[in-house]
């Protein structure tokens, strides 16, 4: 084989069926999200864990939670769990379903599809919700 | 070398050169059960989690209501226990796997990933005692050394 083959032209990035396409940008945004998730479980499990020192120290926790920057970050982390859960959802079917890998790309665009409407109905609740009331 | 009769074997019949077959190694198939879990974790976790972000956040005063009580009459169904429970359990396990994963890609160094990997676990072990410890300990009427109930308490305890 020559080399010429083997190598994918870096030019345009499209020598290859998977680099620079919708299945190398939806597994970077698996990652990405995948991260913030967890460092937040860390903390939201310690966050929690206030319940066991008294119900003021709680308070005073959730207290936080319910400012305009946090209401802005809590979208933000239900904008990656929304992603992650629904392409990982889109991996399973392209790794058990017989036409996964031949309708991938229209998996990826029911997913964005998903993902925005869920995202606008959360955001347009949660910001109602913790900028409305009290 | 071979004649026109003689017929070629069905793939994977035969002895295999030893280079090509895996799970000798000793680590057994792991990597598979691993490949595995996060699938069926990760389908159980989109109801989990959705069905947490929904009862908390989008009914009610959702934000805004959440306060030491609203987790003591969470908390009072065994239901919600449990699923709380299983959202930790499965969450931090799914969780660690995928950094797990992301370690062993980026960190090239030995002990790099050695450590990377022992900050890892520790975290995960310690969050997942703790956070069911909180769960199994947990006592919505707390009280001060001279029996007095605390600041803040729900007003089932009065």
């Amino acid at each position: 084989m020559s080399s010429a083959t083997a190598q994918a032209p870096a030019k345009n990035g499209r020598g290859t069926l998977y680099r620079g396409h919708g299945g190398m940008w939806s597994w970077v945004g698996h990652r990405v999200t995948g991260v913030v998730i967890f460092f937040y479980l860390l903390v939201h499990v310690l966050d929690t864990a206030m319940v066991r020192v008294s119900p003021e120290a709680y308070d005073a926790v959730m207290e936080s939670y319910k400012t305009w920057y946090f209401a802005l970050g809590e979208t933000a982390l239900v904008a990656a769990v929304l992603f992650h859960a629904l392409n990982g959802l889109r991996i399973i079917l392209v790794d058990f379903w017989k036409g996964g890998t031949r309708h991938h790309k229209t998996l990826l665009w029911v997913v964005l599809a998903l993902w925005a409407v869920l995202l606008i109905g959360f955001s347009v609740r949660h910001l109602t919700l913790a900028f409305g009331g009290h | 070398m071979s004649t026109p009769e003689t017929t070629i074997a069905a793939p994977r019949t035969g002895r295999i050169d030893p280079k090509y077959t895996r799970g000798e190694s000793g680590k057994g198939n792991f990597e598979m059960l691993a490949w595995l879990f996060m699938r069926v974790s990760g389908v159980i976790l989109v109801v989990l989690v959705f069905v947490h972000i929904f009862s908390n956040l989008m009914v009610g005063d959702g934000i805004s209501g959440i306060d030491f009580g609203f987790v003591a009459g969470k908390w009072a169904h065994p239901l919600w226990l449990f699923w709380d429970l299983a959202l930790l359990w499965l969450a931090m396990l799914h969780g660690a796997n995928g950094v797990r994963t992301i370690i062993n890609d980026y960190a090239e160094r030995d002990g790099v990933r050695f450590w990377l990997s022992m900050i890892l676990y520790v975290a995960t072990a310690a969050i997942i005692v703790l956070g069911t410890l909180v769960i199994f300990t947990f006592e919505p009427c707390m009280v001060d050394a001279t029996g007095a109930l605390l600041e803040n308490s729900p007003a089932i305890c009065r």
